[in-house]
């Protein structure tokens, strides 16, 4: 297992967060799309700490996780809101704004 | 392994503004218990804090001061942002007093919120280490996503909370990928660090450090609305409440481009020869498509956002000179752009009522005759948003073109003139309607002390910087 390994597993798994935010119409999948994202990065800085031996990207991580945590709080709940209002989740139904 | 944080380095007197900030952010939302219905207490009680953060700002003597393993900075570019993220949240405070009363946002924890933002913005503006620049983007950005959706029952404002949300989540992925790719190729998270390493020995040509800061350019450029990472701006900017939109305009904005200069300016400029033409191109699609793409509005907070996105094409100019002259004309910009926004946005939230904004340009066809002094103001903030001396916007204009001029962008400078001229156009269509179209509807202008005091000082500053601009730029210069 090389700096190879882990930059091509924690690519790939970018890659698909980053298809299946761009593909999928529904807040809550784009929302785990997104935490996929998330993950492949603490994927690498956790390789990486480990090959480098330095503990910054553990670090990192961590707050990352912590971050993340707080961030889907806030967007679950905005995701409630508009769920409310609007009885559907279709980001393509969505277009009150545009012009 | 070395031990994370030395002892000797954790100096709590060079983040007494995060510190001060933080508690009275979390002093406002408990006072909210005891508040009652009207929350204009708290808003007082947040400005005071905020004044106390600006003096708090120079707690610290002999700048720079570098504390936390070098991880947070003190120095001139983060204290006079620091006053810059104070002045223009007091003014957002100061605007949404009335509007929050008149719209029913009877939410206490608005001013909370905003202080915490204002905390986030701190925290970015004086970070040179990327595990803090993430902290303070969060920072910021989970505080803004609540701000411009608070308008719960609200359709429009819900959209460009989830909008907002959704793609800035997505770009925080981009920027983390950077960081970490960074992180990789040179082994510290540390921007100092990383600087040293470039210019001492082989990473400059890391593949793995180049595409980590096209990424970083890329997250960067969400959260500074730069083309073609601009989309969200527009729906945003119009379905956050007005006064979230003027302080998101100029606030978040600011301390995203400090935290953007500090990483490509001071950190990464031995291998600008690969990210200069890509921030060039940036730069030059930022202000056309911002600018062609506001002629088109009807609505004035839309055409605003579009506005605010080719001012970003000026102001990335900055991040390009790579020196303290940009970071001189970035703080002189940002100061005289506050004013101008938050004067725009005073005039518009004065000029709606409950439940009918008026926020279409039509709408204020005839003010000229009906309120000539609020026409008048309109005009000189429309007119310095353009650039027209003797107003704050030339010269801050002129200062940052002649920084570029000065580091040989010669084109970027021509075709930012252009653009500068182009962007005329539709700030004079406003005037156009303000005085030579008649009235179609009543205006009912809600007119407040508060609101009426922040144009006076929006019009003061935007005159003095435009006519005796020497004091703060000397001091910007320092």
């Amino acid at each position: 297992m090389g700096h190879q390994f882990v930059l091509i597993i924690s690519a790939t798994i970018f890659c698909i967060g980053t298809a299946g935010f761009l593909i999928r119409k529904n807040p809550l999948i784009m929302l785990m799309s997104v935490e996929l994202m998330l993950n492949s990065v603490n994927f690498l800085l956790v390789g990486y700490s480990s090959f480098l031996k330095t503990l910054d990207g553990q670090i990192f991580a961590l707050i990352i996780m912590t971050v993340a945590a707080a961030e889907v709080v806030v967007g679950l709940a905005i995701i409630l809101t508009i769920f409310r209002t609007r009885h559907e989740l279709n980001v393509d139904h969505i277009n009150v704004l545009k012009g | 392994m070395e031990p994370i944080l030395a002892p000797e380095s954790i100096d709590l007197v060079s983040i007494a503004p995060v510190l001060v900030l933080t508690v009275f952010a979390m002093g406002v939302m408990v006072l909210d218990l005891f508040a009652g219905k009207s929350k204009t207490l708290l808003a007082f009680v947040s400005i005071v804090g905020l004044l106390m953060t600006a003096i708090s700002a120079f707690a610290k003597v002999g700048l720079p001061v570098f504390s936390f393993n070098d991880s947070y900075t003190v120095d001139h570019l983060s204290v006079c942002f620091i006053l810059i993220f104070t002045l223009s949240s007091a003014l957002a405070i100061l605007i949404s007093i009335d509007y929050n009363d008149r719209e029913n946002i009877k939410a206490g924890e608005f001013y909370s919120l905003v202080l915490f933002c204002t905390v986030g913005m701190i925290v970015l503006a004086s970070s040179t280490d990327l595990i803090m620049i993430f902290l303070g983007i969060e920072i910021v950005s989970i505080c803004l996503y609540v701000l411009a959706g608070i308008r719960r029952n609200h359709l429009k404002s819900n959209e460009a909370a989830l909008k907002y949300f959704l793609l800035g989540a997505f770009a925080t992925g981009f920027l983390l990928y950077g960081m970490a790719l960074m992180y990789g190729a040179t082994g510290t998270t540390n921007l100092i660090s990383i600087a040293d390493l470039i210019k001492s020995d082989g990473v400059k040509s890391e593949p793995l450090l180049m595409i980590g800061a096209v990424l970083l350019l890329i997250g960067f450029g969400f959260k500074v609305a730069s083309v073609p990472f601009h989309m969200w701006a527009p729906d945003v900017y119009q379905g956050a409440p007005s006064p979230v939109t003027a302080f998101m305009a100029v606030g978040p904005k600011a301390a995203a481009l400090v935290a953007f200069f500090r990483v490509f300016a001071e950190t990464l400029p031995e291998i600008s020869f690969f990210w200069e033409t890509l921030l060039v191109t940036i730069s030059i699609l930022t202000m056309f498509i911002g600018n062609l793409g506001a002629i088109m509005q009807t609505n004035i907070k839309r055409l605003l956002a579009y506005s605010s996105v080719s001012h970003v094409g000026y102001i990335l100019m900055a991040v390009l000179v790579k020196n303290t002259l940009g970071s001189a004309s970035l703080i002189f910009y940002m100061v005289t752009y506050a004013f101008m926004i938050f004067g725009v946005f005073a005039i518009i939230i004065m000029l709606g009522r409950k439940g009918d904004e008026n926020l279409e340009i039509e709408g204020y066809s005839g003010l000229g005759f009906k309120h000539p002094v609020i026409a008048l103001c309109m005009t000189v903030f429309m007119l310095s948003l353009g650039g027209l001396p003797p107003l704050a916007g030339f010269v801050a204009k002129f200062y940052i073109f002649n920084a570029a001029l000065q580091e040989g962008f010669l084109m970027l400078v021509i075709i930012a003139v252009l653009n500068s001229a182009i962007s005329l156009y539709y700030y004079l269509k406003v005037i156009v309607y303000m005085y030579m179209k008649e009235p179609v509807r009543e205006f009912q202008l809600s007119i407040t002390p508060i609101t009426l005091f922040v144009v006076a000082l929006a019009i003061i500053g935007t005159i003095q910087l435009g006519i005796f601009p020497d004091p703060i730029l000397s001091l910007a210069q320092q």
